[in-house]
């Protein structure tokens, strides 16, 4: 067995857990599954991909690579902004559409099918205007450093991991430490419940949806530097991202890291061990185990 | 009118019609019974990539080829299909609704997979050709071999819908319609949500199948890039815009959407130069996706809602529905 294995997984695994983030929490509180997730990740990384450019045509100064990594300061500002965006983007589409269906009470797969059409036309657009020509946010090669027992990460690779343990336990004390964090923990108990208590519920969905889309757009950032940008980079995420956080089990934010790493571990051993074509059907499998074996997750709880 | 026309008239509507078959299976999990299912697109793919293996005369490097009767490669398809909807069935449909999404959407994304990979079985990227396509030996005339394919697509469609028809409106569409509305009250009343829900979800796979099989046929050549999540979305949009939980609404929006869809890539031809065509072609996904959320959020019966039905054996109050109910337009 290469151990090189190991780096390739856990930092694909990085990005499904930060990506799976974003899903468990708006699949606990606001109780769909979203298939637009994934379009918020390839929105984020393409807004961020054209600021990036811009910033650069501004002053060439900015896209000189820093330090050991192969993008310039460029790409720091540009991921902040691209955050907001993504953010706004996706309260601007619960306004248009997940919050009025919610206003109407429709049921959970009205929500789960808008999702989809939302995601379509999301897509559909990004794919219009940057076209599915595969972009890509720099074209520094890198020397990946040896990290002992024969593995070798790049800088961006080791950097994209440390962002990402760093973002999990932020978000981890942001929902356990504070009372934002009560209050969401609340409403996905329960609702009206937390709604009688006091709880601004509508305030709860804006901020589960402004960190879900920070989140996404990270991992989709990540995913654009680690490999490329193409309109259907989140669309191919959704499978993995989905069984990361049934796995983990909803709702729960350290499940879906760690599940995240699985799923990434075990699609770097099969594409070592059974080839690279059947990557994707690795996260299939997971997902098939986990609703036979223990539907909860390793995290969730048992559904009444 | 030239018989081109005509022939292209009768080639759109074969075509919009194993979208209505599709469509009327979707009807059965989704309008009748409240599954709700991402991955229309991968029992399709099964439906024709069985019926493909069942007909075709014997390929050097194949698997099979075992050159069969064209009813029963289609029967073998719809089987096929209805088996694996079974099993995915099985599987989720005690769980919360939207596993079963997820777990369908992965279903797709494993048969393109396979479709792809298992290449000693279903050719791999290249697919399977030579299809035994319907009518074959009067190919050499184009208007009547279009039209009798027409006929037998017309054919199946109207025995589907009488079934459909039938089953919707017997005992056991009522038990479908009931769990779809209240699960705590059908469970109340002896019947076991989990088994009928089981049934419809299978019927419906089966009739995808079918599809798969009818279409795999007409086409004459099959590959994995004909059954990707886009195909899945068309049909939902199909339904949707028809109306679900209407047979007729499923085959009015299988013809309406495939016509918004030969007509808007017509448009996409004309409008663009060729160099960006296949980017102004996303513009036509956006269509669907737009039509799905805003039928969803203005009129989320479709175009015609679905119709009450009682049982037949309470004539008074099933006339007096009949004419209450009937169809606000």
């Amino acid at each position: 067995m290469n151990p090189q294995i190991l780096v390739d997984g856990l930092i694909a695994g990085a990005m499904y857990g930060l990506g799976a983030i974003g899903v468990t929490l708006t699949y606990s509180i606001l109780r769909f599954a979203n298939f637009a997730h994934s379009e918020l990740l390839t929105f984020g990384a393409y807004a961020a991909l054209a600021l990036s450019s811009a910033l650069g045509v501004l002053s060439a100064g900015l896209l000189a690579p820093l330090g050991p990594f192969s993008f310039g300061w460029s790409l720091p500002l540009a991921a902040i902004t691209a955050m907001a965006l993504t953010g706004l983007l996706a309260l601007a589409v619960d306004a248009v559409l997940f919050g009025r269906l919610r206003a109407r009470r429709s049921s959970i797969i009205v929500m789960v099918m808008a999702s989809f059409g939302a995601a379509l036309t999301l897509r559909s657009l990004l794919e219009f205007v940057f076209t599915s020509k595969p972009a890509y946010f720099t074209r520094e090669l890198q020397i990946a450093l040896p990290l002992g027992g024969g593995m070798r990460a790049t800088p961006d690779q080791l950097l994209a991991l440390v962002l990402a343990i760093a973002l999990v336990v932020a978000v981890h004390l942001l929902l356990t430490r504070t009372a934002i964090g009560r209050s969401m923990r609340a409403v996905s108990e329960n609702q009206a419940l937390a709604g009688v208590v006091g709880v601004d519920v509508r305030r709860v969905i804006r901020v589960v949806w402004l960190l879900g889309a920070v989140l996404a757009c990270v991992a989709g950032i990540m995913a654009g530097l680690l490999v490329q940008l193409r309109p259907y980079m989140g669309f191919d995420l959704l499978l993995p991202l989905f069984a990361a956080a049934i796995l983990g089990g909803i709702g729960s934010v350290p499940g879906a890291m760690l599940a995240g790493l699985i799923v990434g571990l075990a699609e770097a051993g099969t594409v070592q061990l059974v080839g690279a074509e059947w990557r994707t059907a690795v996260a299939f499998i997971i997902l098939v185990l986990v609703l036979l074996l223990r539907p909860h997750g390793l995290f969730g709880r048992p559904q009444a | 009118m030239s018989v081109e026309l005509i022939a292209y008239g009768c080639f759109f509507l074969t075509v919009a019609l194993t979208y209505a078959i599709m469509c009327l299976g979707l009807n059965l999990q989704w309008g009748q019974t409240g599954l709700f299912n991402v991955g229309i697109a991968g029992f399709v793919a099964i439906g024709a990539y069985v019926s493909a293996l069942l007909t075709t005369p014997d390929t050097a490097g194949r698997l099979g080829g075992f050159g069969l009767p064209m009813a029963v490669g289609w029967l073998g398809g719809a089987l096929a299909a209805a088996l694996v909807s079974y099993l995915v069935g099985r599987l989720t449909i005690r769980l919360r609704a939207d596993y079963l999404a997820i777990a369908t959407f992965g279903i797709a994304a494993a048969v393109q997979l396979c479709a792809l990979n298992l290449e000693p079985v279903t050719g791999g990227p290249f697919g399977i050709g030579f299809i035994p396509r319907p009518f074959a030996a009067e190919a050499g005339n184009p208007l009547l071999f279009s039209l009798l394919n027409l006929a037998l697509l017309v054919i199946v469609v109207l025995l589907l819908y009488l079934g459909l028809e039938r089953l919707v409106r017997s005992p056991w569409g009522r038990v479908l319609r009931a769990i779809r509305e209240d699960e705590t009250a059908a469970l109340a009343l002896g019947k076991s949500a989990t088994r009928f829900r089981l049934q419809a979800f299978a019927i419906g796979g089966g009739i995808m199948g079918l599809a798969g099989a009818a279409q795999a046929h007409f086409i004459g050549f099959i590959a994995p890039e004909n059954y990707l999540p886009m195909l899945t979305f068309q049909v939902w949009a199909m339904l949707i815009v028809g109306g679900s939980g209407n047979n007729r609404g499923a085959i009015l929006g299988a013809v309406l959407v495939w016509g918004i869809w030969a007509v808007s890539a017509a448009l996409i031809a004309a409008v663009f130069d060729p160099a960006q065509q296949a980017r102004a072609a996303s513009l036509q996904i956006a269509i669907i996706g737009v039509a799905i959320c805003a039928v969803l959020l203005l009129r989320p019966q479709g175009i015609l809602g679905e119709i009450r039905t009682i049982s037949r054996h309470l004539p008074s109050r099933a006339g007096k529905a009949q004419t209450a109910e009937s169809r606000p337009e």
